[in-house]
């Protein structure tokens, strides 16, 4: 449902600004957003300066050395720190993104970091992502058969066959893509979001697959398939430069072919 | 985990406004003064068929300053809608969807509404007054 305001327990309040490091040349302005849920208090935005001399270049990097320097409450996920994990997704000054891949010096004046946008949140910047991951289940994203492989090799494909996952099979699912959808923010329970539909169609579109008709008629749906009005936030914020909303065109213009 | 009342991150309040986003928002605002739109259309038309006395009411209040601003408007959300639907057309054929190719036909679907009104004013003055 639409609501445009945030719920009262979740409006943001000013926080503390923790104390700039002395004799530093280059420093930097980092505004996190901070919630937890040991106290009863609404979010915060809490202010840290990192000194750039001392740190590397990745916003990743300001944040691990917030929290190893100046706040170890600091709460955020963080993995494989090269864009391929997808855990350190946020929101940095207004678009999702990952603060391993995003540069500190690609943004201009202070960093205003925010988790995932519209999801509940589990502390800091660790969203829940547990209905994303259920959507995910639901499109039952394995290759899916009913006659029998080749004894003696694999399922092969064609060059060209395999071309056709080009731009889908780099999806790491970050989320940052479905969180920045508005279609998603109001109807997450029933619509399935970019990055999950950008999933069912490289099943879909793959040659080795079977079950293309029980894949499309699990997404003839007005709510799981139809709420993508082409916003394209998606395509914007994805950090991987992938299209869901080609992906979500696609399997549109299948509904449409096979019924003749 | 204890049974707490988790917030909702911010989300509409910290986005940051993209045009591809902005015409989709337009399109629907637009989609529904079209509807708003309509109604006045019919009750032009109810007045036509009702009689001089009615007609001149409903007459009256299209011409005077404020009824040439609605109608303004209505024109505005006419033409931006059919320049953005054409755009909608392209996006169910699939396609359309690069980024660059996105970006443009936006500012396009912005600024051809603008001229289309412009002209449909200019042309309308002339005939009209």
């Amino acid at each position: 449902m639409v609501e445009l305001a945030l719920p009262k327990n979740s409006k943001v309040g000013t926080g503390k600004a923790h104390p700039k490091p002395e004799g530093a040349q280059k420093v930097k302005t980092f505004n996190v957003y901070r919630w937890s849920p040991d106290d009863t208090e609404n979010p915060r935005i809490d202010t840290y300066y990192v000194d750039l001399d001392t740190c590397g270049p990745m916003i990743l990097d300001g944040l691990i050395k917030i929290k190893n320097e100046i706040d170890p409450t600091l709460t955020f996920r963080r993995s494989c720190r090269e864009g391929i994990c997808g855990s350190c997704a946020m929101n940095i000054n207004g678009t999702n993104t990952l603060a391993c891949t995003k540069g500190m010096d690609e943004v201009d004046g202070d960093i205003n970091i925010y988790p995932l946008p519209h999801q509940p949140v589990v502390k800091d910047l660790v969203p829940d992502l547990t209905n994303f991951y259920a959507q995910y289940a639901s499109i039952k994203p394995w290759m899916q058969t009913q006659t029998p492989p080749p004894p003696d090799r694999e399922r092969l494909q064609s060059k060209e066959d395999r071309e056709k996952l080009d731009g889908l099979y780099e999806c790491i699912l970050c989320a940052c893509c479905s969180t920045s959808c508005p279609s998603y923010w109001w109807n997450s329970d029933r619509f399935l979001g970019p990055a999950i539909l950008l999933q069912a169609y490289r099943w879909i579109a793959d040659s080795r697959d079977e079950f293309t008709g029980e894949r499309l008629d699990n997404l003839e749906d007005p709510f799981r398939l139809y709420r993508c009005h082409t916003i394209m936030n998606c395509a914007n914020t994805c950090p991987k430069g992938l299209n869901p909303a080609k992906a979500i065109a696609e399997i549109k213009k299948l509904m449409v072919e096979r019924r003749g | 985990m204890a049974n707490v009342e988790r917030p909702l991150s911010p989300h509409l309040q910290i986005y940051k406004p993209q045009i591809t986003m902005v015409t989709s928002i337009t399109h629907r605002i637009t989609g529904v003064a079209l509807g708003a739109g309509t109604l006045l259309l019919t009750w032009w038309l109810i007045a036509v068929a009702a009689g001089p006395e009615a007609y001149s009411t409903v007459n009256a209040f299209l011409t005077s300053w404020f009824g040439r601003l609605v109608m303004f408007g209505f024109s505005w959300a006419l033409f931006y809608h059919l320049c953005n639907g054409i755009r909608h057309l392209f996006w169910d054929a699939g396609k359309g969807f690069e980024l660059p190719t996105m970006r443009k036909t936006g500012m396009l679907a912005i600024v051809m509404s603008v001229v289309l009104t412009l002209l449909t004013w200019v042309v309308a003055y002339g005939i009209g007054g």
